[in-house]
């Protein structure tokens, strides 16, 4: 069964239309990339699942639900979590504190009970800690649990947003860009994150990535998107070898793997 | 430097992160519980004066500081508060009732003002609320049977089972009501930033768009901070009243809004600490200014003659303190304390904002 459905999905942007007339589906389980280049529409995608963009056509479905109309705040309860292709962490916080802001979704506690401190207030931060606790094992981020995030290097921080994601505990995960401005070795170790997240927690991802070293390596099945249209669905070397999809490249300048813009990788 | 050793998640939990520092909040309250048997009267009114402060202080702090909502109005909760809070026990209520029907209106009131406000951010946020405070001093005016209109209303004296916290005839009484309310807020305050309802302010002011992302409510949110933010300020408010005795309209004018607005902005945003640092600054340097020019006088330099001298130098300090030390009083503490535990260690951009509260919102 398909988690997440997109059918015949538009938005325009005064005259531009961003996406126009894109459907989709991701099935329960697996690892599902979008790629195109750069101003193809797929964070704009991203924003409408979430809720941020509202879509000018087409309808949205998440496990059987339509979420086409649903404010932004209700989104991340379902079990939909993100992250943003320019970080959007909480800059003054820490770390544990970013982490924590994931499990809102599960207070258990009114204004009231917090203002005392009530035991269940205390029982809840508790369950929140150990919960936090198991995603920073998993991204190894036991050196910065205490760190302000304004204090970290930009990779850490990349993980930092995953990890804020992953506290929520969704069912589908949303990337964008997980790679974009890391390093090798850092790239490597979020292909590992991924293929542990799909199996080891059976998450269901969604992700937008330039990287194809990292979208061959973890994707099941590939979609290509280009002025918001769709271009070819298949494997990663299907999508790659794709006629359409190398004119699409040829038309930004490098052949199959656009160069990072400068934004993005100092974003 | 201080490596704490965690055995429990509580450690991290608890409202104090050592014995060290519980002691040392222990050893403050003490001593300012133990302030009336050595103060004068005069330094003891001070000293009230600056726990109202204070308290005003870290009702604005949860809206600028820990929500990042600017507020120019907040004078006009001061009042709402005072008028409330002395009308009712004219009307016969006792006082801690009427005390804490002052807090609680002036809450609805500030979460019925936030509703129209959320919309707005920043400067706008701020021109906003300064026309509400415009609008409720008029207000005021116009209200007379319950504010008694330019003359003015009388706070009557409060008296608790017969004995009475009057302010002039038992200050230290007074005094001491005021420090219970503070110590009470303050811990409130403290309890609401180790929870859920605290974090999500934090996430309403570092990044809206990720805090929708995560389910927060931002609309909802933003009221609640007016609301907490609007009933604190109510409750000093309420004891600034009693501590005027007796007060109109020109009590809470948007000077009062302006101090109080740079009383949290200097001593440090962000931070409990910075509200009592900012409300010790504001009440403090008028006075202190006021015996050097006595002590210029007696040595012969007269400069009583010299209209508006204080305000100058006392306005000349609060700029000072917004150009050269933008993270406020408390944040320098933070500085010269983080520089000796890692000495000689630090770093000198160690505490460089990498962006502000007043940024533009990507959604890319
Ligand atoms: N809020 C907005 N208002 C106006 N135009 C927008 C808005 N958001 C996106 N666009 C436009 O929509 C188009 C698609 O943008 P989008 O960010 O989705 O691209 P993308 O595929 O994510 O590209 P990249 O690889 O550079 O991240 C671009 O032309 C962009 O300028
Ligand atoms: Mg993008």
């Amino acid at each position: 069964m398909s988690l997440l459905e997109v059918r015949d999905l538009s938005i325009a942007f005064g005259g531009l239309k961003a996406v126009d007339g894109l459907s989709f589906d991701v099935a329960e389980g697996e690892v599902f990339t979008l790629v195109g280049p750069n101003g193809a529409g797929k964070s704009t995608i991203f924003n409408m699942i979430s809720r941020f963009y509202e879509p000018t056509e087409g309808k949205i479905f998440f496990d059987g639900e339509e979420i086409t109309h649903l404010p932004a705040h209700k989104i991340a309860e379902l079990g939909i979590a993100r992250t943003f292709q320019n970080i959007e962490l909480f800059d003054h916080s820490t770390v544990l504190s970013n982490l924590l802001m994931g499990r809102h979704v599960h207070r258990k506690t009114q204004v009231i009970q917090d203002l005392l401190f009530t035991r269940k207030a205390r029982a809840d931060e508790r369950s929140h800690r150990r919960r936090v606790e198991e995603v920073i094992t998993f991204l190894e981020l036991e050196a910065h649990r205490d760190s302000l995030i304004a204090g970290l290097p930009y990779g850490v921080r990349k993980v930092v947003e995953i990890g804020r994601a992953l506290a929520i505990g969704p069912k589908l995960l949303l990337l964008d860009e997980p790679a974009s401005g890391l390093s090798v070795e850092e790239t490597r170790d979020v292909a590992f994150w991924i293929e542990d997240m799909k199996r080891e927690m059976g998450l269901t991802i969604l992700m937008i990535e330039h990287d194809m070293g990292l979208v061959s390596a973890v994707s099941d099945r590939v979609l290509a998107v280009a002025d918001g249209k769709f271009l070819a669905q298949g494997t990663a070397s299907e999508v790659q070898s794709h006629p359409d999809v190398i004119e699409a490249y040829l038309g930004t300048g490098v052949n199959g793997e656009p160069e990072l813009k400068k934004e993005e990788a100092g974003a | 430097m201080k490596v704490i050793f965690k055995k429990s998640y509580d450690r991290d939990i608890d409202l104090f992160k050592d014995r060290q520092t519980a002691l040392r909040i222990g050893l403050l309250v003490l001593v300012l519980v133990l302030v009336p048997f050595f103060a004068s009267d005069y330094f003891l009114a001070e000293a009230t004066n600056t726990l109202i402060w204070s308290l005003a202080g870290l009702g604005l702090m949860v809206l600028v500081g820990h929500t990042g909502q600017v507020s120019l109005g907040h004078a006009a909760f001061l009042a709402i508060g005072a008028y409330t809070d002395a009308a009712l026990m004219n009307a016969g209520w006792p006082w801690l009732l009427a005390f804490l029907t002052a807090g609680a209106v002036t809450g609805v009131f500030g979460a019925i003002i936030a509703i129209p406000a959320i919309r707005m951010s920043g400067i706008y946020l701020a021109i906003a609320t300064m026309a509400l405070a415009v609008l409720v001093e008029e207000a005021v005016i116009l209200a007379e049977p319950i504010t008694g209109g330019v003359a003015g209303v009388f706070a009557p004296d409060i008296a608790i089972f017969g004995i009475s916290f009057g302010r002039y005839d038992s200050l230290p009484n007074f005094y001491w009501l005021c420090l219970a309310v503070v110590v009470i807020v303050t811990f409130g305050y403290a309890n609401l930033l180790r929870s859920a309802t605290g974090r999500s302010f934090l996430a309403v002011r570092d990044s809206e768009i990720s805090a929708r992302a995560l389910g927060i409510n931002v609309s909802r949110t933003k009221t609640l901070a007016f609301g907490l933010s609007c009933a604190i300020t109510g409750l000093a408010g309420g004891l600034m009243g009693h501590f005027f005795s007796f007060f109109n309209y020109e009590a809470f004018t948007i000077i009062i809004s302006i101090n109080l607005l740079l009383a949290v902005t200097i001593g440090g945003l962000g931070h409990i600490q910075g509200a009592f640092a900012g409300a010790i600054l504001i009440t403090a340097v008028p006075q202190v200014l006021a015996i050097v020019r006595d002590g210029l006088s007696n040595i012969g330099v007269d400069l009583s003659g010299v209209p508006g001298l204080d305000t100058l130098v006392f306005s000349l300090i609060l700029i000072g303190f917004i150009i050269y030390e933008p993270l406020g009083i408390y944040g320098r503490y933070l500085k010269i304390k983080a520089f000796w535990d890692l000495f000689p260690l630090s770093r000198r951009d160690m505490f460089r904002r990498q962006m502000t509260y007043l940024k533009t919102e990507r959604m890319k």
